[in-house]
């Protein structure tokens, strides 16, 4: 069995401080409710600096400079225990601010929409000339075009024809409605789609600044995020994913987009996994951008417990899938987990269809699996909003499952979750936690013969959507390659062994 | 607890009344267990929702109070993992803290 | 208790999800009114 390999992981962070205070969701409805309330004038004093973003620990594990494990050993609360000479590039990729950032959204832009002022882009253009990956970007020349003075710029955020960017408390351009009355295109639509597309292509250019992958050997792009784009005949037409390769390069590949809300990633790796290992496409980049609307979602309890905004960064991954080589960790497409429609919604049902099915189907125990990576938020982040550590929370399940199926004593389950768990360590994006964020380092765990297996959970709340009560849950293993590759029917050998089974007839048909 | 759920248990308490109505909750945590308790008994002490100074007067459980009044294999199949997970006393006493 | 009772809802997707409250107090006789789960992350 030839299973697709998983050739290289990519993951970009963008701290967005001037988008947590005026796109970020809890802010806008505060806004709204009451422009003066406490939590919005007390909010800019709790924004980190860019250099506190990058050396935040759970932060230089998402780009590989640390891996998951070390957390442990760093005592909490983190951004207390800040990792001194951490820098913005990592192993798997790198950290960029709101400056940046900005500069890039105007690169991918490529209907006009993004007005940056004239200083500014003059600046941005010349520090992302510098920039290692994005200096000799597609499109790059979008810089040297279109720019708004300040009034005109102000104007248009005053008059709703546009939204606001900021950084460092200065308006410094907007994104402009793409149409005069269609809601699908309107300026709010636009910003996310245009954050998701930047954010997205960063990743994937990180991927490729990181790995041997060249944009021309891509086939097939999917993205996975949880944004919408197309108009108001066809709301959600899509796609990112071809977008997002445009502007990459890759001239030879197509794409599409999956939805699945949080679990959108896995169904993704799935996808991909099939269309490699079915011989369809032979390189295929799962991928998806960061999301405006979760920055700062719980900033109301960090602010009212004297915290830093932690969710200030935009996170976004690119994960290369190509056929099997002999080397590189597998993906067990015969062991995909599913909740199906007919699973049932208890907790034990949810995680048996999505864990234990898959996993009795090969044959393997729940304690046979080293790591498994659910949703991988940070619970210095969730913790003081009241929703609990949520990777914990998965272990702990995992664990009562195998004390119910007489794998492991009761009085062992939690030596059990400190066995196979790690802390969470991404940002509270949605998708972007889902299981991903130790795909780069169950790799290099496998590759390294630290662990051998790991198992990648993604879970969706499509209650949310108002269209189902359903669930939605998807995980797949990634194990140690077997070192062989399957070169599949081969007509000489089977030529050379009817042959001999002819002889060794004929030898007893003589003997008679 | 979600605003457009606070819209939606105060139009119920408007048809069922308070004394036939009771909500159930199936929180994770006790802080938000809790949070849910007290809006639906005193109003929304966040003052974010239609619950805002409200008083409803409605008792809520969490579902791990109720375990005796619920089928016996019903509730194993349903909650019984769960119960090993979560912090089973520790929501239950923040939960009744809001039940007067 | 339960028995008779008009019941609302309101699950956690981290915690006990709405439908599976559901099987519990309809087992129980309660008349289930509103059912919903929330999701915090």
């Amino acid at each position: 069995m030839n299973y697709p390999a998983i050739k290289g992981a990519g993951y970009g962070l963008i701290q967005a401080n001037g988008m947590l205070i005026h796109h970020g969701t809890t802010q806008t409805s505060e806004r709204i409710k009451n422009a003066e309330s406490e939590h919005l004038q007390k909010l800019p004093e709790h924004l980190r600096s860019f250099e506190d973003a990058v050396k935040y620990p759970p932060n230089q594990a998402f780009i590989g400079n640390i891996m998951p494990d070390e957390l442990k050993t760093i005592p909490r609360p983190w951004y207390e225990n800040q990792i001194n000479d951490a820098a913005r590039d990592g192993k798997y990729g790198e950290i960029m601010p709101e400056d940046e950032f900005l500069g890039l959204m105007k690169i991918v832009d490529i209907f006009d929409l993004v007005v940056l002022e004239e200083e500014f882009q003059a600046h941005i253009k010349e520090k992302l000339a510098a920039h290692l990956i994005l200096g000799n970007i597609n499109k790059f020349d979008n810089l040297n075009k279109n720019t708004g003075s300040f009034d005109e710029i102000n104007k248009m955020v005053e008059e709703h024809v546009a939204l606001p960017l900021y950084f460092e408390g200065k308006l410094l351009g907007c994104v402009k409605k793409a149409h005069e009355f269609d809601e699908a295109l309107s300026a709010h639509v636009m910003f996310e789609n245009l954050v998701a597309k930047a954010s997205a292509v960063y990743a994937l250019k990180l991927l490729m600044a990181k790995t041997d992958l060249n944009p021309e050997d891509i086939d097939y792009i999917i993205e996975c995020s949880e944004e919408a784009c197309g108009d108001m005949n066809q709301r959600g037409g899509g796609n990112f994913a071809k977008a997002i390769g445009e502007i990459c390069d890759c001239i030879n590949a197509t794409g599409s987009d999956t939805r699945s809300f949080c679990a959108g990633p896995a169904h993704a790796f799935v996808e991909a996994a099939a269309l490699v290992q079915a011989g369809v496409y032979k390189n295929v980049v799962v991928l998806a951008g960061g999301c405006t609307a979760k920055l700062g979602m719980n900033s109301k309890e960090h602010v009212k417990k004297g915290m830093p905004a932690l969710e200030d960064m935009l996170g976004a991954f690119a994960i290369h899938i190509a056929e099997n080589d002999g080397v590189n960790p597998v993906i067990r497409t015969d062991a995909v987990g599913r909740h199906r429609i007919g699973s049932g919604a208890s907790p034990q049902a949810v995680m048996t269809a999505i864990v234990t099915d898959p996993l009795d189907s090969v044959g393997y125990k729940i304690t046979d699996v080293d790591r498994y990576s659910p949703e991988m938020q940070n619970p210095e982040i969730t913790e003081p909003a009241g929703a609990g550590d949520v990777p914990q929370a998965n272990y702990k399940m995992i664990a009562a499952l195998a004390v119910k199926r007489g794998e492991i004593p009761k009085d062992k389950m939690l030596q059990a979750v400190a066995d196979f768990g790690m802390p969470g360590f991404a940002p509270t994006q949605g998708h972007i936690p889902s299981g991903v964020p130790f795909i780069g380092h169950g790799r290099d765990m496998i590759l390294a013969g630290k662990i051998d297996r790991a198992m990648i959970i993604g879970k969706g709340s499509l209650f949310l959507g108002r269209l189902t009560s359903l669930f939605d849950g998807i995980s797949f293993l990634i194990e140690k390659n077997s070192g062989t590759v399957d070169a599949g029917f081969d007509k000489d050998v089977v030529r050379q062994m009817i042959g001999e089974a002819m002889r060794d007839f004929a030898k007893t048909f003589n003997a008679q | 607890m979600d605003l457009e759920n606070q819209a939606r248990i105060k139009d119920l308490t408007d048809k069922y009344g308070k004394e036939d109505l009771i909500v159930i909750l199936g929180g994770a945590e006790a802080e938000a267990s809790g949070l849910a308790a007290e809006t639906v008994a005193t109003g929304d002490p966040t003052f974010a929702g239609p619950l805002s100074g409200v008083s409803l007067g409605l008792k809520a459980y969490h579902i791990f109070e109720l375990k005796n009044d619920v089928n016996a294999d019903v509730y194993e199949e349903q909650i019984g993992m769960m119960e090993m997970v979560l912090n089973v006393d520790e929501i239950v006493e923040e939960v009744k803290t809001y039940r007067k | 208790m339960l028995k008779g009772k008009k019941v609302a809802i309101l699950g956690d997707r981290d915690g006990i999800p709405g439908p599976a409250i559901e099987e519990c107090v309809k087992s129980a006789g309660a008349d289930v009114v509103f059912s919903t789960t929330e999701c915090f992350v």
